[in-house]
């Protein structure tokens, strides 16, 4: 082997130990959660701490599915994500072509409030939004929780950035064919745009199950809150019992590193659209 | 931001003008949450950015099987809510039994009591958002990276440039647009940080990792003082503008697209 060819040899490994090691860091409080969660509490509380479980039990999952709300949340969770999805889904579509594809007044001055409301950040309108609602007397309710979230301006920019580069010819192709418009938004539209808004209905699932703050805020009975805030609500009541608050959590993440490894293509492209201007 | 000049709160609403930003400008907690997040923000920041760059530029000549595979390590924490992860990190933390200290006793150091130090705790809450964070930013990057055509880096390395020198003369200014949006979104982002103190430290040890989300919040629904809230959140807000525009400025000179 040459000199070079052994520098580079030696590169590559060096590359490949500083990436494997940044990964197992990220990789490992993952792994710490799941096996603190099948430990026996007790065994939790030992010193120096098992790495590998030796006697893995179901016990603290069982403890979970008692808690008398646990039920309650997940169904809110699914509720809320599930809901604010389909919506947002078809809303943002619509807008979307609208805005990308159909000359109206006004359409590039929707356009830009969509942009300008995108660059603000949550927490600014987090106090005005909680009075709206709470004017409207929707406190606590499933409304309060899914309402705000179908306003969604990077939804609608991404679908306008998607619906640009549908031809136009295959629209008005439509129209000579006689179909109405709302027959070519559906016939033609939608099924172009699919991989577009399966990108969009991900991500919105995701984000509206992990979302917390919201939640928390307009929420004030445990009955009504979500999984994440369910979860918070956990960490506050028993600070203590970590094999149970770890299956918890465990619990909580399942669902979405499922989500997360059936459509990783999706996740790992990643949405270039939105970066691009 | 209307409501910002009012004293709102659930027994009035009345017109106060600009009294409420008086006020917060005058409180040694506002200025102190301001501080802190300033530090959170700005500890965060570029280790976070420097991380996702090593890993995208050390993955790219991988094949792409182990491409992805790395990419998806470093995902998965994304795809898991802060509010777990900063239970998980609490136990992590945990003074006694945690898996960090076991680490630290191992290598033969003194345990550290993570969060409940003045000087530890804000230090601890920034390893653990570089550690964890960064996945979103690698995708971005590779994916910016992947549309750099192969021969610049080729007539680099004919050119007998090093290694340092193609990442630093090629590729950063290559994928500087990208970097400054991931820049600007990460500031936003972090500037904002909430479940994490909600979670692990309720803004403690004495204030010391109070930041201004977790101010607003206590004022607002602990308080109940929607005006001053609002103020608050409006400052925020001006401060992220301006800080946006000064990355733009610092990093758009010469960014050509």
């Amino acid at each position: 082997m040459t000199k070079a060819a052994t520098g580079r040899l030696v590169r590559k490994i060096v590359a490949l130990l500083i990436v494997t090691s940044l990964g197992l860091l990220a990789f490992i409080p993952l792994y710490w959660m799941v096996v603190t969660a099948i430990k026996p509490p007790a065994l939790t509380l030992r010193f120096p701490p098992e790495i590998f479980p030796s006697n893995p039990t179901m016990r603290n999952f069982n403890d979970l599915f008692k808690h008398p709300y646990l039920m309650r949340w997940t169904i809110n969770s699914l509720v809320v994500a599930g809901t604010v999805t389909t919506v947002q889904i078809f809303l943002c579509a619509l807008a979307g072509y609208a805005i990308a594809k159909r000359q109206f007044p006004g359409a590039r001055f929707f356009f830009m409030v969509y942009i300008a409301s995108m660059m603000i950040p949550k927490q600014v309108t987090l106090v005005p939004l909680y009075i709206l609602v709470s004017r409207f007397g929707m406190i606590n309710t499933y409304a309060a929780l899914i309402l705000p979230s179908l306003a969604a301006p990077f939804g609608v920019f991404l679908m306008r950035q998607f619906m640009l580069t549908i031809p136009s010819e295959i629209i008005e192709a439509a129209r000579i064919d006689g179909a109405s418009e709302l027959k070519t938004f559906f016939k033609v539209i939608i099924p172009i745009s699919k991989p577009a808004l399966a990108v969009l209905g991900i991500f919105t699932f995701v984000g509206e199950w992990n979302d917390f703050l919201w939640p928390l805020i307009v929420t004030n009975t445990a009955r009504m809150r979500t999984l994440q805030a369910g979860l918070a609500l956990l960490q506050e009541e028993v600070p203590l019992q970590h094999a149970f608050l770890m299956a918890g959590a465990t619990y909580a993440a399942i669902p979405m590193i499922v989500v997360f490894i059936l459509f990783s293509k999706y996740f790992l492209k990643g949405i270039t659209v939105g970066s691009i201007k | 931001m209307y409501l910002s000049f009012f004293d709102y709160n659930v027994f009035s609403q009345r017109f106060i003008g600009f009294d409420n930003y008086r006020y917060i400008f005058s409180d040694w907690l506002f200025r102190k949450a301001l501080g802190n997040t300033f530090i959170y923000t700005f500890g965060v920041v570029p280790l976070w950015l420097g991380k996702a760059l090593l890993i995208t530029v050390l993955i790219y000549p991988l094949r792409k099987p182990l491409q992805t595979f790395y990419k998806g390590i470093f995902y998965l924490p994304h795809v898991t809510s802060s509010v777990i992860i900063s239970m998980i990190w609490l136990w992590v933390f945990n003074p006694s039994f945690g898996l960090l200290n076991y680490a630290i006793r191992s290598l033969g150091f003194d345990p550290v009591v993570w969060l409940g130090n003045t000087a530890t705790a804000m230090p601890s809450l920034i390893m653990m958002q570089v550690i964890m964070g960064g996945g979103s930013t690698i995708v971005l990057l590779s994916a910016a990276m992947a549309s750099i055509p192969e021969y610049y880096f080729e007539a680099a390395r004919i050119e007998g440039a090093g290694p340092w020198k193609v990442f630093s003369k090629i590729t950063v200014p290559l994928l500087k647009p990208t970097i400054l949006y991931a820049m600007v979104m990460g500031t936003i982002a972090n500037f904002q940080t909430f479940s994490n103190i909600y979670i692990m430290t309720q803004g403690g040890p004495q204030f010391s990792t109070t930041t201004i989300a977790y101010l607003v919040y206590n004022t607002a629904f602990r308080y109940y003082d929607l005006g001053l809230a609002s103020a608050m959140s409006m400052v925020m807000f001006g401060i992220l503008v301006a800080l946006g525009v000064l990355q733009f400025k610092w990093l758009g000179a010469n960014v050509e697209y």
